[in-house]
């Protein structure tokens, strides 16, 4: 029997689920007048009697108080009689095979009731008065369903049973690679989904040439994992042929000689000093943190999957990232999550919208819901973040998610041992995320909802928490030799990789699957979420299992590390794969690619065509403008404070609602020894200079932690490079100038790079007209320690009568500015970095937090100093008067434009007791600095230059400014 | 009875505020144990070795179907006679946040009304989503044990299902008459406004009515609450502490130490 179980609100309650899509609807431009009522259900399948039903919904399903409910066979009319006078029912349900927790939790629980249920499946109700055929169609296409993963159904449902899959029957599949031609090998590559190139084809043509055989399609789809973009990294650790004005350099693996290679120059100089543990190595990097502990870091990103069905992408973006410390040594237990964000302007016309593209105010929503879930639901505060905006984004958002762990000292390294067993831990098999690795290497075009359907997924956080809770325990007593997490390509990368440099057999049959008839093939290189594997001594197998068990964690023996330097696959004993792992790992061609950088000409930028005596007008565009206006809508539906450990909370200031350059945090609750994380960005720079865009995104990184009291000789950072299509020759040589001044600037701080991972081909492709590319995106994450928490400061201004000191030189830097934006000028000097004196002013900075001296403390980045004092000023509740004429600046710099809004990098604005002044002055000898202003109190924040008023604000508006935008 | 009450963390999957509260318990003078649910199920009776009871925050089965509601089941379902027992051996139980909805939904906490069931629950906040910020607690009475001494507080809130709503008027008013309404929001900037006016959002930051954020049973030993004292033991987790507002120790404390006091 099919039962259907349907829940309301009862009428006294607010209908939430309706409010929320008439906002959406609205927000579309669907006229709000629109009546709707929602519900939600469950469909259950079993033998089940109408009073057992009745019974599930009262005691499980429903809460008597809040809801009620409708509960008859699937079919019944009594299930779509007109509700509130509504006529027309629409059913939302999850496309079968697609992850839905709260079916998997029903079920169970039902189970749990005693009675017999066979399967259970959510649905989403909705009704409507009679609408147009094409606003219904509109409707259900933007608003109500996502076709990546759900479907609708119109009018009454007429279920009989739910599909649980249809049996599999084994048949080995081989691919005539030898026979076939270039083009018949490009047509393979592209509809088999495989996106190897021509080159790559051939080498694995020329192989099984050699062998005499044939590949079977296993084998092929293990090398086009392996091998692809996500995985290998191929054209960034490849050769590249790089020009610029300055000359030309050819690099043998381009990543090595620059990013790695500045770490490496680091380590030699600190010598005996060094904190770095393991670099580019493991799944994150590794650095000190005290006697017991080591703190591990990664950032990775999940843009293809985001735009086809954000709320999937971004949670299983960060359930992805979250199984990268856990899977790094024998596993760090996270402590902190982060994530950084890059959408269209969520007003973009809904009606200008090409095919195939979600709208952005739909993409933001989803992503941030999606990363809300997960890192919520796993326990791990979400610490710090960014979003930026640009129209460039339309088709291909980027969404960056980190994860901080701790990782024990003496669990730092890991080595699978011959005879070790192969066990899977986790979530089961399915088809999710099928090519979901050569997937994110390619473009996105208009048909990439219905090409790539299969790589859309989403995870469940509690089956990743379960796995977290056992992983830790048999961490501790010792019960296996490595682990690593199963991300793209599935088993086939984490078996991969595990057994790289010994061989593995595995035994596909045995893993457990969510649903029958997966091929072996499908088994696998399915990305389903929440696994990882173990290499496992056969005598701690028992204990290992009966753990898992203990706990209900499924863990599974799928196969064993055998020295043959093989990677054999076999399904119900039949071999299926019998690759050479030199020639997996090693067999690639090299990746050669031209790169050339043009800079541009440079414009002065025309500030005379600024109106100077609306200054005030500028700022409040700037601080409405929507990369620096208030997150505070996404900040608040995380939890920044589970674990206990929060120390300097994103949002700070007298009402808590002020802008944190950083945060910190202990992540151990007997110890005042804190980690410090923030970030940096500038897409904006990269038009101008992608050297000076990664330099400054370099420095903002590493002042926001200095600002709030981190060691600037203890920073670790991470590069995300995201671009575009690094075919085009342009494309890639702006990453190299890129990657250059990553090196350059690292070295001069001495912040080594830990980790770091790329995203190319960020581009989409519309029906008709030229493919748009992001701009050149390059994410710089900081991870920084402090020795004692309470050293820490915050951004807000404290109290009446301290002075303010603005530390740093100005120069006049308005390239790429949010002046220029919000005034719509052009051209100008970006902003580039002095990095030798910048470690000094770091340097003297913290000298100062430190011993105490500084009351508050922000750094200046986008808007410049009139957009800091504001910050300060609001987030404090008290108001401050600033002086131009005081401010540290170079000759060309001394017009009020420059003085208020350039972005001059390694600038501070400091608070500071008027009784510590002469204490604080001396920390900074040698570096320059003014005092430019005073906290006075009051409701104001006033701007003088040579005694004449530039800016004077009220700061109530100056808060409203910035915090309207982004309240949603 | 031993110097140190013994503390059992009773934890589920998706549990997952169990370290930081076991280390307030311990903090306060407590020895508190982590165990996962299956390990009691395995032998309920084991509950009697120990003196306090706790249900930490967390997405117990990832609030899947309602939040709390699946380990509600299970406490009611399979570990009631187990909990009444360690009720009536005088001892306590402490449920915080998704703890405060498993006690509630499992009517561990609150008693059934004969043949109109439970008179509260706690839903979907006003506001429809998750929110993370802090709020100002006033304790309304003096019946429950783990507010003893305590007139305020300031603790944060996390939650996307903390709404407070009662049956129905009655219900809310037998509740109120037995004083067991005991902690109520109030203005963030003014602990002393609010009693007529009621405390609008985002200080009252679900929609609860009556501004309710924790009860208690009719006994004052068994106590739930929306928002997180074990993240608020110690100054530096104080929002403000860097503006020289927090005190030694954070406000939060004091509801693990009144009860380990209980056992001493």
């Amino acid at each position: 029997m099919l039962w259907e179980v349907d829940i309301y609100p009862r009428p006294d309650q607010p209908n939430l689920a309706a409010q929320r899509l008439k906002a959406e609807a609205a927000d579309l431009g669907l006229a709000p007048a629109l009546a709707i009522a929602a519900g939600w259900g469950y469909l259950i399948q079993g033998n089940l009697d109408r009073s057992q039903v009745l019974r599930l919904a009262a005691e499980l399903l429903a809460d008597p108080i809040v809801e009620e409910t409708v509960v008859a066979p699937v079919g019944d009319e009594v299930l779509h009689r007109p509700r509130a006078g509504l006529q027309q029912v629409i059913h939302v349900l999850l496309k079968p095979g697609v992850m839905d927790p709260v079916a998997q939790s029903a079920k169970a629980a039902i189970a749990d009731f005693g009675f017999e249920v066979e399967a259970v499946r959510t649905l989403k109700k909705y009704w409507f008065s009679p609408l147009p055929e094409e606003t219904l169609q509109w409707l259900c296409a933007k608003v109500l369903a996502n076709d990546a993963i759900e479907q609708v159904l119109v009018g009454p449902l007429r279920l009989t049973h739910l599909g649980t899959g249809s049996s599999y029957e084994f048949k080995r599949i081989t691919v005539s690679i030898r026979a076939m031609d270039d083009a018949a090998m490009e047509r393979l590559s592209r509809e088999g989904q495989l996106f190897l190139s021509l080159a790559e084809m051939k080498a694995i043509q020329e192989h099984f040439r050699a062998l005499g055989r044939d590949p079977t399609d296993v084998e092929l789809e293990t090398l086009a994992q392996t091998w692809s973009e996500h995985c290998s990294h191929k054209t960034l650790k490849g050769r590249i042929h790089y020009r610029d004005e300055s000359g030309e350099r050819r690099f043998d693996n381009m990543l090595k000689e620059t990013i790695f290679a500045a770490t490496a120059e680091i380590r030699r100089r600190l010598g005996q000093r060094d904190w770095c543990v393991s670099v580019f190595a493991d799944n994150a990097g590794v650095v000190r943190f005290d006697e017991q502990y080591h703190a591990v870091f990664k950032v990775e990103t999940h843009n293809h999957p985001s735009a086809l069905e954000p709320y999937g992408g971004a949670n299983t973006g960060i359930g992805g990232v979250i199984r990268d410390p856990m899977g790094t040594g024998l596993g760090a237990k996270p402590v902190a999550n982060t994530d950084v964000f890059c959408f269209a302007p969520p007003d973009f016309p809904a009606e200008r919208l090409p095919p195939g593209v979600l709208h952005p105010r739909r993409v933001m929503r989803g992503v941030v819901a999606g990363v809300r879930d997960y890192g919520n639901r796993m326990g791990i505060p979400t610490v710090n973040g960014a979003i930026y905006f640009d129209p460039r984004y339309l088709g291909n958002p980027l969404v960056f998610c980190g994860t901080i762990g701790l990782l024990p000292v003496d669990k730092a390294r890991k080595e699978a041992r011959a005879g070790d067993l192969i066990v899977a831990i986790g979530g089961r098999t399915g088809r999710d995320g099928i090519h979901g690795a050569t997937f994110s290497s390619a473009e996105l075009t208009s048909q990439s909802e219905s090409l790539s359907g299969g790589a859309v997924q989403i995870g469940n956080a509690i089956t990743e928490k379960m796995l977290l809770d056992v992983l830790l325990v048999a961490r501790d007593r010792g019960l296996y030799h490595a682990v690593t997490d199963c991300g793209a390509g599935g088993f086939s990368s984490a078996v991969g990789e595990m057994g790289e440099h010994l061989g593995a057999e595995v035994w596909l049959e045995r893993v457990p699957l969510k649903y029958e008839g997966l091929s072996y093939t499908e088994i696998w290189i399915s990305e389903a979420q929440e696994r990882m594997v173990l290499a496992v001594p056969p005598d701690h197998w028992e204990e290992l299992s009966a753990l898992c068990a203990s706990e209900g964690v499924e863990a599974t023996v799928i196969g064993r590390f055998v020295p043959s330097g093989r990677l054999v696959l076999k399904y119900q004993d039949q071999q299926v794969a019998d690759l050479d792992m030199e020639f997996l790992h090693h067999g690639r061609p090299p990746v050669i690619r031209e790169a050339v950088y043009r800079p541009p000409a440079i414009r002065p930028l025309l500030v005379s065509q600024w109106p100077e005596n609306d200054a005030t007008g500028t700022l409040l565009k700037i601080l409405g403008s929507l990369n620096v206006a208030s997150k505070e809508w996404v900040i608040r539906q995380y939890d920044h404070e589970v674990q206990g450990g929060s120390v300097i909370k994103p949002l700070v200031g007298e009402a808590s609602d002020g802008p944190s350059d950083a945060a910190v945090l202990r992540p151990r609750l007997d110890s005042r020894r804190g980690l410090v994380v923030a970030c940096g960005m500038n897409p904006r720079y990269g038009e101008l200079d992608p050297y000076w865009m990664a330099a400054s995104a370099i420095d903002e990184a590493v002042r926001n932690c200095v600002a709030v009291g981190a060691d600037p000789e203890r920073i670790a950072i991470l590069d995300n490079f995201c671009w575009g299509n690094t075919d085009r020759p342009e494309t890639l040589g702006s990453l190299v100038r890129a990657a250059l001044a990553c090196h350059d600037v690292a070295i001069a701080l001495g912040t080594p790079f830990i980790s770091g991972k790329d995203s190319l081909n960020n581009e989409f492709r519309p029906e008709s007209g030229e493919p748009i590319a992001i701009p050149p995106s390059l994410l710089i994450s900081a991870l920084g320690q402090v020795d004692d928490v309470g050293q820490c400061v915050s951004m807000d201004l404290k109290e009446v009568g301290n002075e303010l000191y603005l530390v740093g030189l100005t120069h006049d830097e308005l390239g790429g500015s949010h002046f220029a934006f919000v005034e719509d000028l052009s051209g100008g000097q970006v902003p580039k970095v002095d990095a030798v004196r910048a470690r000094e002013v770091f340097k003297a900075v913290h000298r100062a937090i430190a011993t105490g001296l500084v009351r508050a403390c922000h750094d200046l980045s986008e808007g410049g100093l009139a957009v800091a004092a504001a910050e300060m000023a609001f987030a404090g509740g008290l108001g401050a008067e600033l002086h131009l004429e005081r401010v540290p600046a170079d000759e060309q710099a001394r017009h009020p434009a420059a003085l208020l809004f350039s972005e001059s990098n390694t600038r501070f604005l400091i608070e500071v007791r008027p009784d510590r002044t002469a204490a604080f002055e001396n920390c900074l000898a040698g570096i320059a600095w003014g005092r430019v202003g005073k906290v006075t109190g009051g409701d104001r924040l006033e701007i003088m230059n040579h005694g004449s008023p530039v800016i004077s604000a009220d700061l109530k508006l100056l808060k409203e400014t910035w915090q309207k935008p982004l309240r949603w | 009875m031993s110097a140190r009450p013994r503390v059992l963390i009773l934890r589920a999957p998706g549990t997952n505020c169990d370290v930081e509260t076991a280390f307030a318990f311990e903090r306060a003078g407590g020895q508190a144990e982590r165990w996962h649910v299956n390990r009691l199920l395995e032998a309920p009776q084991r509950l009697a070795e120990f003196q306090i009871l706790c249900i930490p925050g967390g997405f117990s089965y990832g609030d899947d179907v309602a939040a709390g509601r699946i380990f509600a089941n299970q406490l009611r379902r399979h570990l009631a006679d187990a909990v009444r027992q360690f009720k009536d051996a005088d001892k306590l139980i402490l449920g915080i946040c998704n703890g405060f909805q498993v006690l509630i939904k499992s009517g561990l906490l609150l008693d059934d009304d004969p043949g109109l069931g439970p008179p509260a629950t706690l839903t979907w906040n006003d506001s429809g989503r998750y929110e993370d910020r802090w709020v100002r607690l006033r304790v309304r009475s003096a019946k429950c044990v783990f507010l003893r001494g305590i007139e305020t507080m300031l603790l944060p809130v996390a939650h996307a299902e903390g709404k407070f709503v009662p049956r129905d008027g009655v219900a809310l008013e037998a509740l109120a008459r037995e004083e067991q309404l005991v902690l109520t929001y109030c203005p963030l900037r003014d602990e002393n406004a609010g009693f007529e006016t009621g405390t609008p959002y985002p200080d009252n930051p679900n929609g609860s009515v009556a501004d309710v954020a924790g009860v208690c049973d009719k006994t004052g030993r068994v106590f739930g609450l929306m928002p997180h004292p074990e993240r608020h033991i110690d100054p530096f987790q104080h929002p403000q502490w860097t503006r020289g507002k927090a005190r030694e120790p954070g406000d939060g404390l004091q509801v693990f130490q009144n009860a380990i006091t209980y056992f001493s």
